[in-house]
């Protein structure tokens, strides 16, 4: 049990950091063309209004980063903190739902 | 003239301190043989450990100018700084006294990380035919040679900031067994692998096979644990392909 | 200088730790940031008015160049742990200065831009 969780963990963070190293590189891009006279909301609203494909993109971007943040922190936590194991992973719980349900909101938000 | 050489040695536990002390510099001086000069010649009472003093026993390992080496096989002037050398306990295991460090928690971990050899085959039968050409051979080939010293889990930061993690020797001797075609239940063997404080805490450092005496790879195994979890166990070849290889089929 | 700690692929390490832990930081601020929008565009807007401040500004190009070190010292990761290596010793610590370069360089352009 304690193997294959592990395990699971593993392949979750592996496969999330497969899934943005693209979702960045299209992310990275698009900053440098975004800041380009300044930012304003209206620029970035007139992209993101009712686009699919970008609510999609963003979508994703925010599923893969909420699965694949916590468990960097908490790899860090457990070798240069103190805390304990469970509050360490309690941490990595609330880490993974903030930035899930901020992140699905912020989505929405633009959308 | 006579050449010294200042060096300076741990003595006492963990809340211990260096000393130095004024060696004369000789021709193949070893870093063993300095430690040995010092307690003939200054210190009756230092403790350090070593048995066969040509590299194969792996139990001279020591912390050498904040490096750990296998001291038997390290030559003074490979790595004296400004004819000076300081010699310490490898890190990350208990210190017992002066340059002797407790090493069961190394050879504790290797055990619970299930890196054991467990075959299916008792005396009577016919010993296995491995070809020395099949992937799994030339895998474990790559791992095996370890001479236990604990150079690496020394040089591991991980280990030194996770009590859980097994180390890299440990995990580079699961590796060879999953290559091996004799080891039985392989999978639980790789389950071991990923459970807490097995491969998945490892951070490519990088500072094992960097310091590895015998020129293992323990990094490399690690990384190729880690990739099973995607790509399943690895092929160690068929029963089929175990014909002796006699170089006919080679070409010239 | 510790002699454990001051070699290519330690510091692709810490590298990639501290860029993570910095994004892992920023990456709620930013979610709920955008998040203002929920409601109107104005709101937005206002929150977006501190990004004028050169010190924001500052934090913004740093926060660049680390998503760009997080991408490519991971991709390295990646590489080791997903191909099989060019050679045992070889745990492609040459990628470490040119990933450092281009972070570096995707900064330029960042900052050129804004």
């Amino acid at each position: 049990m304690r193997a294959s969780l592990q395990r699971h963990f593993y392949v979750a963070q592996r496969a999330t950091a497969l899934l943005l190293a693209p979702l960045v590189v299209v992310h990275l891009v698009l900053i440098m063309i975004a800041v380009k006279n300044g930012l304003t909301a209206d620029e970035i609203l007139s992209r993101t209004r009712g686009n699919v494909l970008w609510a999609v993109f963003y979508g994703l971007f925010v599923v893969a980063a909420a699965v694949h943040a916590p468990l960097g922190v908490r790899n860090v936590l457990r070798e240069w903190t103190p805390l304990s194991q469970q509050l360490v992973d309690a941490f990595c719980v609330f880490l993974f739902l903030l930035l899930l349900l901020a992140g699905l909101r912020a989505v929405v938000a633009v959308y | 003239m006579t050449n010294k050489i200042s060096v300076s040695i741990w003595r006492g536990k963990s809340d211990g301190e260096y000393q130095t002390y004024e060696v004369e510099l000789r021709e193949n001086q070893t870093v063993l043989d300095i430690v040995t000069e010092v307690q003939r010649q200054h210190e009756p009472s230092l403790a350090y450990r070593f048995a066969c003093r040509v590299g194969v026993c792996g139990s001279c390992a020591m912390t050498v100018n904040g490096v750990p080496r296998w001291t038997c096989r390290t030559h003074v002037n490979q790595v004296t700084k400004n004819n000076s050398l300081t010699i310490g306990p490898l890190r990350n295991l208990p210190v017992i006294k002066d340059l002797v460090v407790d090493m069961k928690p190394f050879f504790k971990k290797w055990q619970t990380a299930g890196a054991s050899f467990t075959g299916g085959k008792t005396r009577h039968d016919p010993v296995a035919t491995i070809s020395s050409e099949s992937p799994g051979r030339k895998a474990a080939d790559a791992g095996i040679e370890c001479i236990n010293c604990a150079v690496c889990y020394s040089a591991c930061d991980v280990v030194g900031w996770d009590d859980s993690y097994a180390g890299p020797a440990a995990l580079n001797r699961i590796w060879t067994l999953v290559n091996d075609e004799r080891q039985v239940n392989k999978r639980a063997v790789l389950d071991a692998a990923f459970a807490d404080g097995g491969c998945g805490s490892c951070h490519s450092q990088g500072n094992c096979t960097r310091h590895c005496p015998v020129e293992l790879s323990p990094s490399e195994s690690i990384a190729a644990l880690k990739r099973s979890a995607f790509m399943g166990l690895p092929k160690t070849g068929a029963v089929e392909s175990n014909k002796i290889d006699t170089g006919a089929d080679r070409e010239s | 200088m510790n002699p454990l700690r001051s070699h290519k692929s330690y510091l692709a390490f810490v590298g990639h730790r501290l860029s993570g832990v910095a994004l892992a930081l920023f990456l709620p601020l930013h979610f709920l940031l955008l998040g203002t929008a929920i409601n109107d565009a104005d709101a937005l807007q206002r929150a977006l008015a501190f990004t004028d401040h050169p010190l924001v500004k500052v934090a913004e190009w740093g926060l660049v160049v680390l998503l760009t070190v997080h991408l490519l010292f991971g991709l390295r990761i990646l590489a080791l742990e997903m191909t099989s290596w060019p050679s045992r010793y070889d745990n492609r610590t040459s990628w470490v200065i040119p990933a450092l370069v281009i972070s570096l360089l995707a900064g330029v352009i960042f900052w050129l831009q804004s």
